[in-house]
This record gives structure tokens, sequence and C-alpha cells, in this order.
């Protein structure tokens, strides 16, 4: 009878304990899929993703659901009677009458490099100078604190500058620098680091070096020169392929020797050579002037190629 | 010691064709052994393929100079001919200047060409074509730039310049110390 009672007695408490607590036991419709060899558990349902989009009463009742409450140090808190108290950023201070700040420029309690009076500490030694000690850790306070921000800079940044864990999938919210970096992302994600990869219609065709473009790569030097003459010969070629520049003033030149010849059998032909250049002069006022035939034409010419 | 790099090799075959023209196919391509360029310290040299096996072995900082020097590039990365590159180009030279033998020596002290002291000049040599200037007994003399061409060379006054003094074999005596 009364080990009957006793073990009801218990499973009501046990009742009540596993009320007051918040149940830990979830409803899941799919299985969980368990992977032993690397301790992974895959959970394959859906999330309720529904009632978290939007601001609204709803959402904060969800999330107030689910966030922890009532933790021990909550508890221990309430037991010390220990609450946070609101500091105020001005101090009143007595002898200059009038509100300072609480630290800095002008704090409230004088300036601390002034102290013209330096106790001796009771358990310190007597000849120690107290000013030099003041300020050896003054200066130590400073170092250690500007080496902490120092390395807690260098932790933002480290986890700053890894790649997001970005979606693979594209949501409507991602601007361009994310979606290049999601695709570089993506095309490196292959079996042999994204080397034979084709390339999409318009994605740029060098990609860029691993070390980020810093270090400069060169041929080796005796590597295979019959490669590298084949190279040379159809590098010449392209560049000599592409030379329509030479012609214009080749073609000027032979106009020019085509006109002196003319002119010159012209010349022969009736005796008198000085009427004939005056005449030839007046008849074509362009001739005249200082700049010879050659470089007027190609003056003519470049702009028209310019423009 | 290195190979050239393709905008390197561009430069480098741009000037050189300004000189000889498609000829340098001959320089690239030669049936007596396989020649290359490489650079070391910003000097573009032209060597046999034995001779660069035997300088690859020689420390970078002890190395002076191998092969022969066919210019240099400079800190804004222009290529610049050098005299050194004369015994390869003169044999392929397109556009060649005689110069009388009174102002041979004003070119070999490195003054441009005037009229008065030019004695042949290729026909169809164009403006700012680049010439290998000669004596007038087909020794070669150094590198210039045709500052007019061959049509005007004929109607310009006396003094007036007409091949800019680009290099010379009188530098060998006086930049010695800075010729490779």
């Amino acid at each position: 009878m009364a080990a009957v009672r006793v073990e009801a007695v218990l499973a009501a408490a046990e009742e009540q304990e596993a009320e007051k607590r918040r149940s830990i036991t979830v409803e899941k419709e799919l299985e969980l899929e368990f992977d032993l060899g690397n301790l992974l558990a895959l959970d394959r349902n859906p999330p309720p993703a529904a009632a978290l989009r939007g601001a609204g009463p709803r959402r904060e009742a969800l999330l107030r659901a689910l966030a922890r409450d009532n933790t021990q140090l909550l508890q221990f808190a309430r037991l010390k009677g220990i609450r946070r108290r609101k500091k105020t950023s001005l101090v009143w201070d007595e002898q200059a009458k009038e509100w300072r700040r609480r630290w800095g420029y002008r704090r409230a309690g004088g300036d601390p490099s002034r102290a013209w009076l330096a106790e001796v500490p009771a358990g310190a030694d007597p000849e120690e100078d107290q000013f030099a000690r003041l300020r050896r850790e003054k200066r130590e306070r400073v170092a250690r604190n500007e080496l902490n921000r120092l390395r807690n800079l260098a932790r933002a940044h480290r986890a700053g500058s890894t790649v997001p864990a970005a979606p693979l999938h594209p949501t409507g919210h991602q601007d361009r620098e994310e979606l290049r970096r999601v695709a570089r992302v993506a095309r490196v994600s292959t079996a042999s680091l994204g080397r034979f990869q084709p390339r999409l219609p318009k994605e740029p065709a060098e990609p860029p070096s691993r070390s980020g473009g810093k270090k400069r790569r060169f041929d080796p030097l005796l590597g295979n020169l019959a490669a590298e003459r084949s190279r040379q010969l159809e590098l010449l070629r392209d560049m000599s392929s592409k030379k329509p520049v030479l012609d214009i003033t080749r073609a000027v030149n032979k106009q020019l020797r085509q006109e002196e010849a003319e002119a010159a059998a012209a010349n022969k032909g009736k005796k008198q050579s000085k009427r004939g250049k005056r005449g030839r002069r007046q008849q074509r006022p362009g001739r005249s002037g200082k700049k010879s035939g050659a470089r007027r034409q190609q003056q003519q010419q470049k702009p028209a190629v310019g423009g | 010691m290195r190979p050239l790099t393709e905008a390197e090799t561009r430069a480098v075959f741009e000037k050189l064709g300004k000189y000889i023209g498609e000829n340098i196919q001959l320089l690239v391509d030669r049936p007596d052994g396989t020649y290359c360029f490489r650079l070391h310290r910003d000097r573009v040299y032209y060597l046999s393929e034995k001779l660069l096996k035997l300088a690859a072995s020689v420390p970078r900082e002890s190395l002076v100079a191998p092969g022969t020097c066919f210019g240099k590039f400079t800190k804004s990365q222009k290529f610049r001919l050098s005299v050194t590159a004369l015994d390869f180009l003169a044999p392929y030279a397109k556009y060649k200047v005689w110069v009388k033998p009174g102002s041979e020596q004003s070119f070999l002290y490195g003054n441009h060409v005037l009229k008065s002291g030019l004695g042949r000049i290729t026909e169809n040599t164009a403006q700012y074509q680049g010439v290998v200037v000669y004596s007038m007994a087909d020794v070669p003399l150094g590198f210039g730039v045709a500052a007019k061409s061959t049509q005007e060379c004929r109607k310009v006054d006396p003094l007036a310049i007409v091949v800019f003094h680009q290099a010379d074999v009188g530098e060998y005596v006086r930049n010695e110390d800075t010729l490779t």
C-alpha cells in the first residue's frame, strides 16, 4: 500500500516538474536522417517560415515562445537582488560645481595625471616611487586596451571577410556583387575546381588568378623553344596582317611622282619652262604654299581618318 | 632572366618591324640554329639556345649580359633600340640612308643628318620611317628615323634635317660604361 502510494506521489511530482519546465520533446512530421560517420542529423521538414515573415504581435508572440526565458543567470540575479542600473552620462562635480563627464576630457574627478598626492598603500615598499607606479600602470592599461581593441578588430575583420553563407539558389534580394560571388563559388565547387567549366555567354573570358592577381607568373626560362618560336611567328603574322597605315603615304608619294613625271614631260614638250611653272602655279592655287604635297595630303587625310 | 611576355614581345617586334619590316621572321626562325629573346634587368637580349643553356646556370646578380643586347625597356615600358643590335638588323634593313664622308663624323658624334650630308636614300621612304644609316662605303653606322620622305628630301633646303639620329656606332666609345 505504502509502496504504491509512494510511487503514485513520485509520479505526480514528476508530472508537476515536467509541466513547470518547458517540454523539450518536439513533434516532427518526417523522421530525422542520421549520418553517423559525420555525426550529422538531417532534418528535412520544411520550416514554419510563413509565420516569421512580417512584423506584428503574432511574430512577437512566436519568437517569445521560442526564446529562452528564466535562465539560470536571470534566476541568480533575481535571487541576489541585482538589477540593471542605467548609468547617467554626466555626473555632478562638487568641487567644480557643475555637471561633468563620467570619464574623458574634463572628467568629474579632476585630471588623474595631475594628482599631487599619492598615498603609499598598506602592503607596498616604502621606498617605491608611487607617482612612477601610477604612470606605469596607466601605460600598461592603455597598452592592454589597445591590444584588445586590435584583437577585436582582427576578429571582426576575419569574420567579415569569409564568404557569408549566401543561399546558392537565387532569392529576389541579392545584389550584383553577391550574385557574382555566389557564381564564383558555384563555379569552383566542382571536382576539378572549376578548371573545365564552360563559361556563360557574358562571363568574362579570363578567370582571375588564385592569388588575386598579386604575383606575376612568367613562362619558364628554358621552356619549349619550338613552341615559343611558333607563338612568336604567329604574333608576327597577326601584326603584319593589319597594316594599312603606310599605304596612304605611299599612295601620296606615288601620286606626286606621277605628277612630277607629267610636269617634266610637259616641260620638255614646251620650251617655255619658266612660264610653264608660273602658269602651273596660277592654274592650281592649292599647289602653292610652303607645305609640300605629301604632308598636305597627309594632313587632309588624317582628320578624315581620325574623325 | 626570363622570357618576354606577350605584351613585351609585341612592343619589341613593333620596334624592330619599323626598321626591318617582315624580315623579323628571319631573326626568329633561323636555319642555322634556335635563337630566342630573353629579358634580363629590363634589357632584351638575343641569344642562341646553346648560350641560353649556359647562361641559365649563372646566378642572376653575377650575370652581366647573355647574348647580344637589342635594347631596353624604359621605366614606362617603352622599348628603346640600342646600337648593339646593328649587326643583326643591318643586313635585313628595308630603308637605307647613305651619308657623305664629310658628315659621317658629325653623325658619329650624335648629330642629326642634314640634307647637305645626305648621299643616297632608298626610294619610297615614308616620313618617320625607321632607317639604317650607312657610310658611302656601305659600312653600317647606326639607326635613324627619316624626317622627310624621299620626295620631300629632294625639294628641301640643304640645312634641313633629313634623318633624326637614334643610335650610332660612336656610342661604343662615348657611352662605354653604360652599354651592355
